[in-house]
């Protein structure tokens, strides 16, 4: 896939940008944190089905049914559905105007 | 043309019904089911209409394969959950809840957890720099003859196995719910799949996978609400008899079989997370947005729609355990306790007839074969993209071939993949292809997903590096499948299997990731050295979303 020279040339000045710099920093940093967050809590769901699985039957109060288990999965779907929208919303909002700034600066500078 | 297919289409049809008949009268066992019929007429009748005004509009490649790129992000969530959530996710987990109580659970959220990754590591950069395949990612700054076939092989690998294992699905089911003979379901099947792809392309594919989603969400729910009235709505009432009736008592709540150690819980986990981002007829929905901003909103929307829908299965689940358990109506001879009628894959249909008759049995035996009929048009369009796109256009014609001539190969191997699905599916019709998704998991976790992460993170990666990696991986990934349980004893009748797991991720993946980046660090060919030298531009165009293909107009 080749890009044409005055795209090329577009490319460069982003990278010069250090809005850019700061873009990629703040976006992949937020991506990372909330994919760490997922990650060490689902291995660390499954740690515990793999090396402790009597606790996942345990019930949270007697003579309930809601158990770790059912409640620690229960949360998981619900925590990790509201960290996909909180990124959404802010990748959508405060990077994408950054993105669409970098872009209209770099464009001007080569026309 | 078109109207001459669906007169065809109709002749096809009405013998199929008539022998249904038949086949029904002769056994006595399947009560023809007329509500079931009607709607899922009404349903073909809908989506052939829509198929047919999507033929209009598919004109270029660019329509065939991303339906121009203009869906938005509320459609495409849609489409991806309808391609997530086929036939087997509804029958299979609603058993499985039914049969290993919380261990289905678990099963359902290694299914979900991949979604919010695919989300932060993936999503914007695949938009920004996809066009109709994953391939044009992969081999974005990469030799594209030799990265291209790979991804080509693989993606046709993966959705062989899973288009195969759909299909035998298919023709047990709906000999089951419709009273069909199985090779005319799946000629009923394959047939329909030719049309909305050949004709249709993404538009029409992408409109059955949302109409089917619909009635999909529709019918779950409101099973699980007549379901759950039962039981006054109570989560504890339910689950009290649930446990005080199940074979399995309290080990209701507890890992069980499913789960019996801990490097089959960490493979599953990784091989289902990972699995799902390699999948290419899930990557190829992401090239259908007009930009990143509704990419990211598709995987919002659909994760939103899956992890609901999951809920709903595990609710059906265990209301199942009173409602269908201990009525003898639903049991072989009468017997409660003893085999279910249709196997255990029929536990969420007899849920349906049990709270709410006929009618909503044949709406969900509808909404089954919808689900069958939407998830092998994805799957055989995303194959057909690799056919046409990557193998035709761009390695064979090195990318000199018209619109025209590309749009005819994929139309060809639309049909074609059509035919390859039909006889496979007739094939393996008494294998148990269990092992199938399991391979087709594994495979685009190890064969896929390594390269193409690897490519949009890691400058360093070169083609020798990709090849052998994601070759290896491929392979390792196949060899263990072979090897394990579900093909060495279960189909190939050995005593006894050499790879002690089911699914092979944990050793495919990181062998994958390990040799890529080895054979990467020791290239240091003048090749290498130039396609490290473009990951620079590639990187601010993954970035910021400059220079990505955008949404063609009418």
């Amino acid at each position: 896939m080749s890009s044409s020279s005055s795209q090329i040339a577009v490319y460069a000045r982003i990278r010069r940008n250090p809005r850019f710099t700061e873009l990629v920093a703040k976006r992949q940093g937020f991506a990372t944190l909330l994919s760490v967050i997922v990650l060490v809590i689902f291995y660390g769901f499954f740690m515990v089905v793999a090396f402790n699985p009597s606790v996942i039957g345990k019930r949270l109060s007697e003579g309930s049914y809601l158990t770790v288990g059912i409640a620690a999965e229960l949360f998981m779907f619900i925590f990790f559905w509201l960290l996909t929208a909180f990124y959404v919303k802010r990748a959508n909002g405060e990077f994408d105007a950054m993105t669409t700034e970098i872009i209209r600066d770099a464009s001007k500078e080569v026309k | 043309m078109l109207a001459r297919l669906n007169l065809a289409l109709l002749a096809l049809l009405a013998p199929a019904l008539a022998v249904a008949g038949d086949a029904i009268s002769a056994t006595e066992k399947q009560p023809l089911n007329l509500h079931a019929i009607g709607m899922f007429v009404l349903f073909v009748s809908m989506t052939l209409g829509i198929t047919y005004w999507a033929a209009g509009r598919t004109k270029s490649t660019a329509d065939f394969y991303t339906a121009g790129g203009g869906i938005t992000g509320f459609q495409n969530g849609l489409a991806i959950a309808g391609d997530y959530m086929s036939a087997a996710t509804l029958l299979g987990l609603t058993a499985l809840v039914y049969t290993k109580g919380v261990d289905g659970y678990i099963y359902m959220i290694a299914f979900f957890a991949g979604w919010p990754i695919i989300l932060f590591l993936m999503a914007e950069r695949l938009r920004n720099l996809g066009k109709f395949t994953f391939a044009d990612i992969t081999s974005y700054r990469l030799n594209q003859n030799r990265v291209r076939t790979m991804a080509a092989v693989s993606s046709l690998t993966v959705v062989c196995f899973y288009l195969v294992a759909q299909m035998v699905g298919a023709g047990q089911l709906i000999k089951l719910l419709f009273g069909l003979d199985y090779n005319i379901a799946l000629f009923v099947v394959g047939a329909l799949m030719m049309v909305y792809v050949t004709f249709g392309g993404m538009v029409a594919t992408t409109w059955v996978q949302i109409i089917k989603a619909c009635m999909l969400l529709v019918g779950g729910t409101l099973v699980a609400i007549l379901a759950m009235s039962q039981f006054d709505f109570s989560f504890d009432k339910m689950m009290g008899q649930a446990v005080s009736l199940h074979s399995l008592g309290e080990k209701l709540l507890f890992p069980g079989t499913l789960i019996p150690d801990p490097i089959t819980a960490l493979s599953l986990g990784l091989g289902l997370m990972f699995g799902t981002a390699g999948l290419p007829h899930i990557l190829m929905r992401f090239f259908t947005v007009t930009n990143a901003k509704e990419a990211r909103k598709s995987v919002l929307y659909a994760s939103g729609f899956v992890a609901y829908f999951f809920n709903v299965i595990l609710l059906m689940g265990f209301a199942a355990i009173i409602i269908v358990g201990q009525n003898p109506e639903f049991f072989e001879g009468g017997q409660v306790g003893g085999k279910i009628i249709g196997g255990g894959n029929m536990i969420a249909m007899h849920l349906a007839k049990a709270v709410g008759g006929n009618l909503l049995l044949g709406f969900l035996s509808a909404v089954a074969f919808a689900t069958i009929l939407a998830v092998v048009s994805g799957l055989a369009l995303a194959g057909a993209a690799a056919i046409s796109h990557d193998i035709y256009a761009r390695v064979i014609r090195k990318g000199k071939s018209t619109e025209t001539e590309e749009l005819r190969v994929s139309r060809f191997a639309s049909v074609g993949l059509g035919l390859v699905a039909i006889v496979l599916g007739i094939a393996f019709e008494k294998m148990n292809v269990a092992f199938m998704v399991a391979l087709a998991f594994g495979i685009a976790a190890s064969a896929n997903f390594p390269v193409l992460i690897l490519s949009m993170y890691w400058k360093g990666l070169t083609t020798r590096g990709a090849i052998i990696g994601g070759y290896s991986g491929l392979i390792a990934a196949v060899l263990l499948v072979v090897l394990s349980k579900s093909v060495w004893v279960t189909v190939l009748g050995n005593a006894q299997a050499i790879f002690p797991y089911d699914q092979p991720a944990l050793f495919s993946m990181p062998l994958a990731f390990l040799l890529t980046y080895i054979f990467s660090k020791l290239d240091n060919s003048a090749e290498g050295n130039a396609e490290r030298a473009m990951f620079d531009d590639q990187y601010v165009r993954a970035q910021t979303g400059f220079g990505a293909s955008e949404a063609s107009s009418h």
